[in-house]
């Protein structure tokens, strides 16, 4: 069996937002690149779920969408036990153009699994899961939170609002993970980190459909007030001013 | 020509956020000067749909293929997809939610659209087609333009409002020719929590984070919460210990949410839970540390232990109901 988790390149959440002069674009100067967080639970999921199948699952493969610059993140990927990655190098513009790309490959390299994170940290898109299953004509299930094997029989939990729901859809699917599906991520030691070096990472030409949309500039958003400090001895006062002043309650 | 929304209920029965998804449906179409149409899937009762006729919608049309009694992504998709070729969709609407997220993107491929989620306005321009997104969890706004002949949006809950706009409404039956033999999806059991307030629809919402310095102390968070109608969430440190359920964190990599009024008690105000929480209306702040960043992006503050503070709000709170 085949696992396949795609993974997002994008700014550290620690990030501050900056704009250019003319606002046409972030400025990304000094950013220190991550893996997108839900990506990143993903990921240990499916190597938790391999070392337990005592050999079913075969292998982890990691796949992004980017160009050279996102090797780093690649590696990191390799180093915490991903056996192998595919890059396909293009800077993508958005949602469509990534998730087409994949499943271009997907067409070509079939997997089992494929584990995406719900949203990437930076534009939020939360749509390269689905548009993946759709292009491969698969079913996908959103928001999942467990994910198990039972036998050859993967089981899922997924999050709606106010609870949850056990799942079960045929192989092979698309699931879009959330948090609660691992805890915390691993962190590479030395030895990952050497042997990731001669781990295969396969560079591949686009081969999917374009975008179908651009960011043409950017806003920040306004800035707040200043707060309004109330005395502690008189704490009560706050509700008197969430109904009178703000009008909330 | 028109503008498709898809409009979720829960038990036959729409919310508040349905009602915002259809005025801002309608603004959308009044623009573009086509028809307003929802799409309900499942069984809902007529005074339901016809109270959509209050907020702008022209149309519903009810899908009740059995191929659709369990969220199954991909027969959703099918049929939302249908309905939008159907009437010749030139945009489809549908809410960043739960069910959102996980049916619009393959509505967008079936339709060979661009798509844009948590949208917060109406479109800066037509042609071209540009709307204004939530990037960085709301650090940032991003003008995205949509190249495609039709468009798929998602809305960011709360940004638009509910506005009423009385039109007359016709009810439809659509029959969204479903191949059962596609869809696969098995649900095997459903739990949910009656009675609690969801946090992703709360219009208010209280939370606490380590300050709260036990989980023990949660009981006037609770009562604050009960008294005000509210939700209740909490940071991510606080999860992580196992304090409170995963389900109530709220942050960047927990829940965003966008109520009307969020009480962080005891939570600093780190970078990655203001993206979860920065969209909300009014912000209260209470922190022993003056120094606390939730101070710089709040509207209220006070300043002290939260656990000394807490039974004063529930005190005044409960006044506050008893005379209201």
């Amino acid at each position: 069996m085949k696992i396949l988790v795609c993974l997002s390149n994008v700014p550290d959440t620690t990030t501050k937002i900056k704009l250019n002069g003319d606002q046409s674009a972030l400025d990304m100067t000094g950013v220190q690149w991550v893996i997108n967080p839900w990506d990143e639970l993903a990921l240990t999921r499916a190597l938790d779920l391999k070392e337990k199948s005592e050999g079913k699952i075969d292998t982890i493969t990691v796949i992004t969408v980017g160009e050279s610059l996102t090797e780093p993140t690649i590696r990191k990927a390799l180093a915490v036990g991903a056996d192998d990655a595919v890059r396909i190098n293009l800077n993508p513009t958005d949602d469509y153009e990534v998730a087409s790309n994949i499943a271009a490959w997907v067409k070509n390299n079939p997997y089992n699994i494929i584990l995406t994170g719900i949203e990437s940290s930076d534009y939020n898109g939360s749509a390269v899961g689905g548009m993946l299953a759709e292009f491969l004509k698969i079913p996908s299930v959103s928001s999942v939170s467990f994910l198990d094997m039972e036998g050859d029989k993967p089981l899922m939990k997924r999050e709606i609002p106010g609870g949850t729901e056990t799942i079960r859809v045929p192989m092979p699917f698309v699931a879009i993970v959330q948090k609660g599906i691992a805890l915390d991520p691993r962190i590479p030691a030395m030895r990952g980190i050497m042997m990731a070096r001669k781990k295969e990472l396969t560079v591949v030409e686009p081969a999917g459909e374009g975008s179908k949309s651009t960011y043409i500039g950017f806003a920040m958003p306004k800035a707040k007030a200043k707060v309004k400090m109330i005395d502690a001895e008189n704490a009560g006062q706050l509700i008197t001013l969430l109904h009178e002043e703000a009008k909330v309650i | 020509m028109s503008v498709i929304v898809y409009t979720e209920n829960w038990d036959g029965k729409f919310k508040k956020s349905s009602y915002e998804l259809v005025s801002y449906a309608h603004a959308l179409a009044s623009e573009l000067g086509v028809e307003t149409i929802a799409i309900s899937i499942g069984q809902v009762p007529e005074d339901q749909l016809n109270a959509l006729a209050n907020y702008g919608a022209n149309k519903v049309l009810c899908v009740k293929n059995p191929e659709l009694a369990v969220l199954d992504n991909a027969a959703y998709a099918s049929a939302i997809a249908r309905a939008a070729k159907a009437n010749n969709a030139q945009v489809v609407v549908f809410a960043n939610n739960f069910t959102g997220k996980a049916v619009a993107p393959r509505v967008a491929v079936k339709l060979e659209a661009g798509m844009a989620n948590s949208v917060t306005t109406l479109p800066l321009s037509f042609s071209p087609f540009v709307v204004q997104k939530n990037i960085f969890n709301g650090k940032a706004q991003g003008n995205l333009q949509i190249n495609s002949n039709i468009k798929v949006l998602s809305l960011a809950q709360n940004s638009f409002g509910v506005k009423e706009s009385s039109v007359s409404l016709t009810i439809e039956n659509f029959d969204a020719q479903l191949d059962s033999s596609k869809f696969n999806t098995e649900l095997i059991e459903k739990n949910t929590v009656s009675g609690k307030i969801i946090l992703t629809d709360a219009e208010l919402v209280v939370s606490g984070g380590r300050g709260m310095k036990s989980p023990d102390n949660w009981g006037p968070l609770e009562e604050l919460a009960a008294i005000l109608g509210a939700g209740t969430a909490c940071s991510r440190p606080v999860a992580d210990e196992g304090w409170r359920p995963h389900s109530e964190h709220v942050g960047q990599t927990g829940k965003v949410i966008a109520p009307n009024l969020y009480i962080a008690l005891g939570i600093s105000g780190a970078i990655q839970h203001l993206a979860g929480v920065s969209s909300s209306k009014v912000i209260v702040a209470v922190n022993t540390d003056p120094e606390a960043p939730f101070f710089e992006a709040a509207d209220y503050g006070i300043l002290g232990d939260v656990n000394k503070i807490l039974p004063k709000l529930v005190e005044a709170a409960k006044a506050f109901k008893a005379h209201s």
